[in-house]
């Protein structure tokens, strides 16, 4: 059903996507897809490495490691954006349109108030993203509270 | 397996550069979490040292207006007096190191590493420069300076009874002689708008991108210091830095955000009839950061990026539109007079001691030089950020040369269609007007008045937002640790700070002086961070390989 599964990774934060990272390995094994592991990193120095080149090479270790784990295929690309905290979905939109993704797994976090004001990334990419996405919120909500909320 | 697409935007491999060997690691001093659904990523304690300071000194501001606009107006005096030597000084030495910068070898040195190229076309790094370098001061000035200098330099000079002078003009003026008035005053202008300035932004943009793309340092003011500093850089020496620029970019666009109320309200008042007042600058500020903050929300490329394209068009053809209809033959044989009248009264304008034009070496020089310090945080990492891949001669050629001869053209249209005016014309009104009124009265001569001052109007009001968001994401930046993805929602905070910094100094006692006090007094201790600065660059490309 799916050909290029794009999957947004922040590396400063890995903890919160190992939810999306599971489900995107799966949904490629089962479909025989590639996952395409994105990134985005500014040309300034950053705690993930001082220049892109470098971030790119953290990328790629990252997508040869969930490779290991998962054993389906990946391949990984670093986006550099001029104004990642701002430019983010934007900048992911481009890249799923020059990887000609079918579909975006991608890590978001729990409806909020302030969502109405100030969409989640996420959100920003289901409105303009031709393709399926699938949003995963990384802390799964059980039946008991799903009737409260 | 591992693939990269082409045109994913890494720059081509780095080459040769001096990486410094640092402990340090980005971030590791920040505070990340969040409060409630909002999401923070801070320095500490910069961020929380100069937050608390602009939210207290706001809150003073408002509390005690009297008292506050009184301190304000005595710091005002205190440093342009006491210190007017140092600004001139300092400025001076900014100029002559970089034109030594550009003859050295040094100037082969390639910012990002010996192979790295160029992110942007010379095209989009000009228009950046300008929307963010000078924009609402040269729409507030391009026609009261120009004016204001004529008028003081043919009005000639005036000494009060203690022997110092009284008058506005600069050096010895030129009483009753309207040709050699206008040569000075377009020379007294084009000084201030011209070399001094850029060389200002020049060093701190060159020494934010040397220590960051050539050492892998974080994007901050403080790692200019690691040759000097070393480690300690990382501890409080390096937060003192980081917040005197904080301190310095926040009142230096506050001061702006003032004129620009000022002028937008002086051109609404003269179109529309609406009140000059308080309330009316009030309610613009407040609406124009509103839109900064959307402009925010939007990020670089869809925000700032657009919204300065936009205005770099706009002042293009106001440019092109009052060249045309004013006095044009006169106006471009002017630039070039202008120029050589720039040449010709600079060492005399530049000098800082034993000076007896007190009031325009301290009540103008000064108080620019302030000025200018005071954005080369903001002006200077927006250099840097667009300036990867050139090399120092070519980035000191660029910044120091280039825009100054915009400026020139800029002041010598807008300053010389009002003088001659007044000289031919016997047409006077933009030299009576008010500061802020004198460009509108300037264009009430020309045709179209009623569009042309509107698109005055919209000029301010966007440069405006330009300068509020992208001072925002500086500050952000700043106190963030050189973080350049912090949560956008701190840079909505500074948003609204700059704004209500606008707001409280425009409504105390002083006016838009105290925005000039504040200026002033926090542009002093950065004047002296600058000076080190330029030993740091120094020592900083001493260590790179040159082609």
């Amino acid at each position: 059903m799916f050909k290029k599964i794009m999957v947004p990774v922040d590396l400063a934060h890995k903890s919160s996507l190992s939810r999306s990272l599971e489900l995107a390995a799966q949904l490629a094994r089962e479909n025989g897809a590639t996952v395409w592991y994105v990134g985005v990193t500014s040309d300034a120095p950053g705690k993930l490495g001082h220049t892109p080149a470098e971030y790119a090479k953290k990328l790629e270790a990252f997508a040869a490691s969930e490779t290991e784990t998962h054993g389906h295929q990946a391949s990984s690309t670093a986006v550099v954006a001029n104004d990642p905290a701002a430019d983010l979905s934007a900048v992911l939109l481009k890249a799923a349109h020059e990887i000609e993704a079918d579909l975006i797994v991608m890590a978001t976090h729990g409806p909020a108030f302030t969502d109405r004001i100030w969409p989640s990334h996420g959100e920003q990419m289901a409105r303009k993203f031709p393709g399926s996405i699938f949003l995963v919120r990384q802390d799964p909500i059980h039946p008991d509270e799903r009737t409260a909320t | 397996m591992t693939d990269t697409p082409p045109d994913t935007g890494i720059p081509e491999p780095e080459g040769v550069s001096d990486v410094i060997e640092t402990e340090y690691e980005i971030g590791q001093d920040n505070v990340e979490g969040s409060l409630g659904p909002i999401g923070f990523d801070i320095h500490n304690p910069v961020f929380a040292v100069s937050g608390m300071a602009i939210v207290a000194f706001v809150f003073y501001t408002l509390a005690l207006p009297e008292q506050a606009g009184s301190l304000f107006s005595a710091m005002f005096d205190a440093v342009t007096k006491g210190f007017d030597w140092f600004f001139l000084g300092a400025a001076n030495i900014f100029v002559i190191f970089c034109l030594l910068l550009i003859v050295t070898p040094m100037g082969s040195i390639r910012l990002g590493g010996s192979e790295a190229t160029p992110d942007y076309t010379y095209m989009g790094w000009f228009a950046m420069l300008f929307a963010a370098g000078m924009g609402i001061g040269l729409v507030f000035y391009g026609v009261s300076e120009p004016m204001s200098h004529f008028s003081s330099s043919i009005g000639g000079i005036s000494v009060g009874e203690n022997g110092v002078r009284t008058d506005w003009a600069p050096l010895g003026g030129a009483e009753g002689d309207q040709e050699a008035a206008i040569r000075l005053g377009m020379a007294a202008t084009i000084f201030h708008w011209g070399l001094h300035p850029w060389a200002i932004y020049a060093i701190v943009a060159l020494a934010l991108a040397l220590f960051s793309y050539n050492k892998g340092l974080p994007l901050t003011v403080r790692s200019a210091f690691y040759p000097i500093l070393g480690e300690r850089v990382w501890g409080w020496p390096g937060h003192v830095i980081d917040i005197l620029a904080v301190f310095a970019t926040l009142f230096g666009l506050a001061t702006s955000l003032g004129f620009g109320a000022t002028q937008a309200n002086a051109g609404l008042n003269e179109l529309f009839g609406i009140p000059i007042s308080d309330t009316t600058e009030v309610v613009l500020i407040t609406a124009i950061t509103a839109v900064a903050l959307v402009s925010v929300l939007r990020g670089l490329d869809g925000g700032v990026k657009v919204l300065s394209e936009i205005n770099m068009a706009l002042a293009l053809l106001l440019l092109v539109f009052v060249l045309l209809t004013g006095s044009t033959v006169a106006v471009l044989t002017g630039f070039f007079d202008y120029l050589w009248a720039y040449v010709e009264y600079l060492p005399a304008l530049s000098n800082p001691v034993g000076r007896e034009d007190v009031n325009f070496m301290q009540g103008w020089t000064s108080f620019y030089w302030a000025w200018w310090i005071s954005w080369s945080p903001f002006v200077g990492m927006f250099i840097a950020r667009v300036s990867r891949g050139r090399t120092v001669r070519e980035f000191m050629i660029c910044v120091l040369l280039i825009p100054s001869l915009v400026c020139v053209l800029w002041m010598s249209v807008f300053g010389g269609v009002a003088i001659h005016q007044v000289v031919q014309d016997g047409y006077t009104a933009a030299q009576e007007a008010d500061l802020p009124l004198k460009l509108f009265k300037m264009l009430d001569e020309l045709p179209l008045t009623g569009i042309t001052s509107l698109v005055g109007i919209v000029l301010v009001i966007v440069f405006f937002v330009t300068s509020s968001d992208s001072g925002s994401l500086v500050i952000d930046t700043i106190t963030a640790g050189g973080k350049v993805d912090a949560p956008v929602p701190q840079r909505v905070f500074w948003a609204i700070f700059e704004g209500a910094v606008a707001i409280v100094l425009l409504l105390s006692a002083g006016g838009l002086g105290s925005l000039q006090s504040m200026v002033i007094s926090t542009g002093l201790p950065f004047t002296i961070v600058l000076l080190v600065m330029c030993v740091a660059i120094w020592k900083g490309l001493a260590s790179e390989r040159k082609a």
